[in-house]
């Protein structure tokens, strides 16, 4: 149990260990995860807990290991609201946690062990047993409550991890961690980027080995006759990272030291956290000149293919190419190649050191600036965070996370705009098979694929329809959003999933949902009239590129093609099988998992011309991007902007696209667009004359959804309505004739028409 | 999909009526109520007044399905090779038809009506989740005056199901035995969610 934990424990801290207790000190290395602390403490310390417990008048042992672990109190305010657990304050129990024996000598003690009591007391409110876990818990404070949707703490904790390392020796771990603590939660807006939570300890590790990096490459660049300029971009980072007095000017020291002249090696934002937002300030801070750096002529190029390109050379040159970009003007010799130039030798470069397919590189690279692209790509290298979803009809959030906390499992709220999620750091036990898993009280689902449902935000007693549900994440969330009333369908086309989807229906506990295996273009054939239909398309996956790395080779031009197109053909089903009247909804969500504009804002668009009587409406999701009013050349629709784009690099989920529709009913106005219609205009009353088949579909649907009441399904109620009956078998004659070359209509023809328009509208 | 026939209802529910005895009235007439609503974080009570309709029994392929009328309207739209699951399933017929077997995703309404239940210490959990059967030595709480061979449901010291399972002893002879004697015999777990996913639909 103890050894992922220990795995995944932060690198050994460059400091003494301490004398004392072993437990505690074991505990202390702060960054570790608390499993680690636990097991000793579990084990052997029964004793020693025994001892500080005795001074702590039977204070939970959380405080002991726990006095390593301090972040702000702040966190653990936050978190105590958030759980609401806790009533008390009890600041004032500090003298208990000073009997802890062998730690007197530090002298941040006593910082440690305020914050110590304070969440020694919410430790004891939360759970009474179980150390271990209380341990991991308390653990967790440090790496801060990082909601999903604030990656600026999480980078205000990497830096504090790199001043670290930095500083070397200044103080206690602890006191690097009070520092952490000291600068507090809200932290400075460091921009974008934060890197996956549970990666913290192996960020700081890459820190390390981008440093290491990042020396080797200035050795390099020297070698290569590259001038390098001193670039205090670390410095700068790290000062606004952490905002707090003594550190920053430290680190900058420090930092000019290990990086010397290597202005260059700081550029790396692939592998240190990603500042965006930075960028600018670097290229102020480097002025690199044209002359120091030059793309590699055809010849360098062709050499280099031939004999493999040395990694850390491709890496430089990214880096530099993405600098020169971003400040053309000023950075490119007047004389030298041109940006279309720049931004081929970079495509080059990301195919090979990312491993695209030209084709999806140059796709994503354009969807971004070119240093946001980078760090996109580097994004998608790295796993993003797990997420489990409370199943709210079998349990509370709390419930499950005390639950769940007492099993060794590590985690926190997943943010402030959802209030079922958590976000697991790191659990002694596998997280897909606890017993409470098993009872159906959550469910594992990543954190963007709770939007959709957010956003749909089905009622009770409302008729719902997934049209792509397996393995049933949303379908769950949907049914226990509506509190197993109304009915949920749940579609998918893939036979081998709905067992999958089936077996997590009723491991959840959702009553009111029907699993059935159709396409999802045979809706509204099957049955229309829903009041909201929930569309998650399947998609190219370039927004989960971290959990499917083979995305990266596999896509094509071709894949985009086909993709689209069924997109296209499935939302214009998702919105016919939406019935416009329905009371409380008339609702489509649409959504993929993919950040390409080919399968997002284009096929809302298309839907949103081909249905003129659909709309786009607020999402109701308060985080992420507005989606892109034009693209390359094409201009959508002037609302897209109400849908919503989130990406793993800005807000640390998969990426994923989001819009909501609401069908309104189609109001009787003659169609302008079709030359056909404007000879029959004459003839046709009420109702728009078919242009083909499709329209006579909706029609005969539409009456369908208008009557619609218990019983759906079309074979209820047909509503004939004469006069539109006679406008389409006009529009057939007359088509018919015009066919023919305008031969008289006699008795014969109009029979077969009769059949035509028959056949027609039975379709 | 079809209404079960006499014989049919006969045999699902004398085999309910092993574990909650003359509570399966309550699953005949009920307006799905049978949720673990203590337990639930948003619970409308007013769900009965509202149109949530009587719930019914089905069968499809072999399976009973327990789903509330309206949805098993809705889901006669679907054609019958497309149809996978409505509602909950409890179990199914064996090939032969003349027994009726229920599975684990019966559990939510056999442990809201069970007659007996069984509660299991933590230490006991793990077993009983591998399919293992219940030995005393694990036994927490059972409720009295169980007769031998009844259907229990067995459940975790906090209340969560975990399965269900047949008496090896009635209470009485429970407390004469030693601690690893076996005392429930298991028939499912919730741990069949995991092991047995390719089977269970």
């Amino acid at each position: 149990m103890g050894r992922r934990a220990k795995n995944k424990q932060a690198p050994p801290q460059p400091f003494v260990e301490r004398s004392a207790a072993s437990s505690s000190s074991g505990a202390a290395k702060g960054k570790r995860k608390a499993s680690d602390a636990a097991l000793p403490s579990s084990k052997a310390g029964g004793a020693a807990k025994a001892a500080k417990k005795a001074p702590a008048s039977a204070r939970p042992v959380k405080a002991a290991p726990s006095n390593g672990v301090k972040s702000g109190s702040r966190k653990e305010k936050e978190r105590k609201a958030l759980f609401a657990d806790s009533a008390g304050s009890a600041e004032g129990d500090d003298d208990e946690d000073d009997g802890f024996s062998g730690i007197e000598d530090m002298s941040d003690l006593d910082e440690d062990s305020e914050n110590d009591a304070e969440e020694a007391q919410k430790a004891g409110m939360l759970s009474d047993e179980n150390d271990s876990d209380g341990l991991e818990y308390e653990d967790l404070d440090e790496d801060s409550d990082n909601e999903l949707g604030d990656p600026d703490d999480r980078e205000r904790d990497e830096e504090g991890e790199e001043s670290d390392y930095m500083e070397s020796g200044e103080e206690g771990e602890e006191g690097e961690e009070e520092k952490e603590g000291e600068e507090g939660e809200q932290a400075d807006p460091l921009a974008s980027l934060g890197l996956p939570q549970d990666g913290r300890p192996l960020t700081a590790r890459q820190k390390k080995k981008a440093l290491a990096e990042a020396e080797r490459l200035e050795e390099l660049l020297k070698s290569q006759g590259y001038s390098l300029e001193s670039g205090d971009e670390d410095g700068e980072d790290v000062e606004q990272g952490e905002g707090s007095g003594s550190e920053p000017e430290m680190n900058e020291d420090e930092l000019a030291f290990l990086n010397g002249e290597g202005g260059e090696g700081e550029d790396e934002d692939d592998e240190d956290e990603d500042e965006d937002s930075l960028e600018g300030e670097e290229d102020d801070g480097m002025s690199e000149d044209g002359e120091t750096f030059t793309l590699p002529t055809l010849e360098q190029r062709e050499a280099e293919k031939v004999r493999g390109a040395d990694l850390q050379v491709v890496q430089m040159r990214i880096t530099e190419v993405v600098n020169v970009l971003s400040n053309f003007k000023r950075l490119a010799p007047a004389d030298g190649p041109s940006r279309s130039e720049y931004v081929d030798q970079l495509l080059d470069d990301i195919c090979n050191y990312y491993g695209y397919n030209r084709y999806l590189a140059e796709k994503l690279f354009n969807l971004f600036s070119p240093a946001e692209a980078i760090e996109f790509f580097e994004a998608n290298e790295t796993p993003r965070p797990v997420v489990i979803r409370t199943n709210t009809l079998r349990t509370r959030r709390r419930d499950l996370a005390q639950a769940l906390i007492n099993r060794g499992v590590n985690l926190e709220p997943a943010g402030k705009w959802t209030k079922v999620g958590l976000q697991v750091f790191e659990s002694s036990v596998p997280i897909g098979a606890t017993p409470e898993y098993l009872a159906g009280h959550y469910m594992l689902q990543a954190a963007s694929s709770f939007l959709p449902c957010v956003a749909l935000a089905p009622q009770p007693h409302e008729r719902v329809l997934d049209m792509a549900s397996a393995p049933g994440g949303k379908s769950t969330y949907l049914s226990a959003m509506m509190q197993n009333t109304g009915v949920v369908f749940a579609n998918d086309s893939n036979k081998a999933r709905i067992k999958s989807l089936s077996a997590n229906i009723h491991r959840l506990g959702c009553k009111n949902v029907v699993v059935c295996n159709h396409d999802g273009r045979q809706f509204p054939k099957v049955l229309g009239g829903f009041d909201r239909v929930l569309l998650d398309s399947p998609c190219s996956g370039t927004g989960v590129i971290s959990k499917d790395p083979s995305v990266k080779m596999n896509k094509t031009e071709r894949d985009f093609q086909l993709l689209a197109h069924l997109q296209k053909q499935l939302i214009l089903c998702a919105i016919d099988s939406v019935n416009p009247r329905s009371k409380t909804g008339g609702y489509v969500v649409y959504s993929t998992c993919s950040v390409a504009v080919d399968e997002d804002e284009s096929v809302v668009d298309y839907a949103l011309k081909k249905r003129p009587n659909v709309r786009l409406v607020p999402t109701g999701i308060d985080f992420g991007r507005p989606g892109f009013k034009s693209y390359m050349g094409k201009n959508f629709d002037p609302k897209m902007d109400l849908c919503k784009r989130v990406f793993p690099h800005a807000h640390n989920v998969d990426g994923f696209f989001l819009a909501k529709l609401k069908v309104e009913p189609r109001s009787k106005v003659v169609k302008e667009d079709n030359e056909e219609k404007a000879a029959n205009r004459g003839k046709g009353k009420g109702k728009v004359a078919a242009k083909g088949s499709d329209d006579e579909d909706e029609q005969d649907s539409e009456d369908v959804e208008s009557e619609e009441d218990e019983a759906a399904g079309e074979a209820g109620a047909f509503g004939f309505n004469a006069e539109e009956d006679e406008a389409l078998i006009q529009a057939a004659q007359q088509r018919v004739q015009q066919k023919k070359g305008g031969k008289a209509a006699a008795a014969g023809t109009a029979g077969k028409k009769n059949a035509v328009g028959a056949k027609t509208r039975r379709a | 999909m079809r209404p079960l026939t006499d014989d049919e209802t006969r045999l699902v529910f004398s085999k309910l009526a092993h574990y909650i005895g003359n509570n399966v009235v309550h699953l005949v007439d009920s307006t799905g109520e049978a949720s673990s609503s203590s337990r639930a974080h948003e619970n409308d009570d007013d769900d009965a007044s509202e149109g949530k309709g009587q719930f019914v029994f089905r069968l499809h392929r072999d399976r009973v399905y327990y789903v509330d009328e309206m949805a098993m309207k809705l889901a006669g739209a679907v054609s019958r090779e497309k149809l996978c699951s409505l509602g909950t399933c409890l179990g199914k017929f064996s090939k032969s038809g003349n027994k009726f077997r229920l599975h684990i995703t019966a559990l939510d309404y056999l442990s809201t009506y069970a007659k007996h239940k069984v509660w299991i210490k933590p230490n006991g959990e793990l077993p009983f989740l591998y399919g293992g059967h219940v030995v005393k030595a694990h036994l927490g709480r059972i409720t009295d005056d169980t007769p031998e061979h009844a259907g229990v449901v067995v459940l975790s010291m906090s209340g969560t199901p975990l399965g269900f399972g047949v008496t090896a002893r009635s209470t009485v002879d429970t407390r004469k035995l030693d601690p690893t004697s076996i005392i429930v015999f298991h028939q499912a777990d919730v741990g069949e969610y995991l092991r047995d996913e390719d089977t269970l639909f």
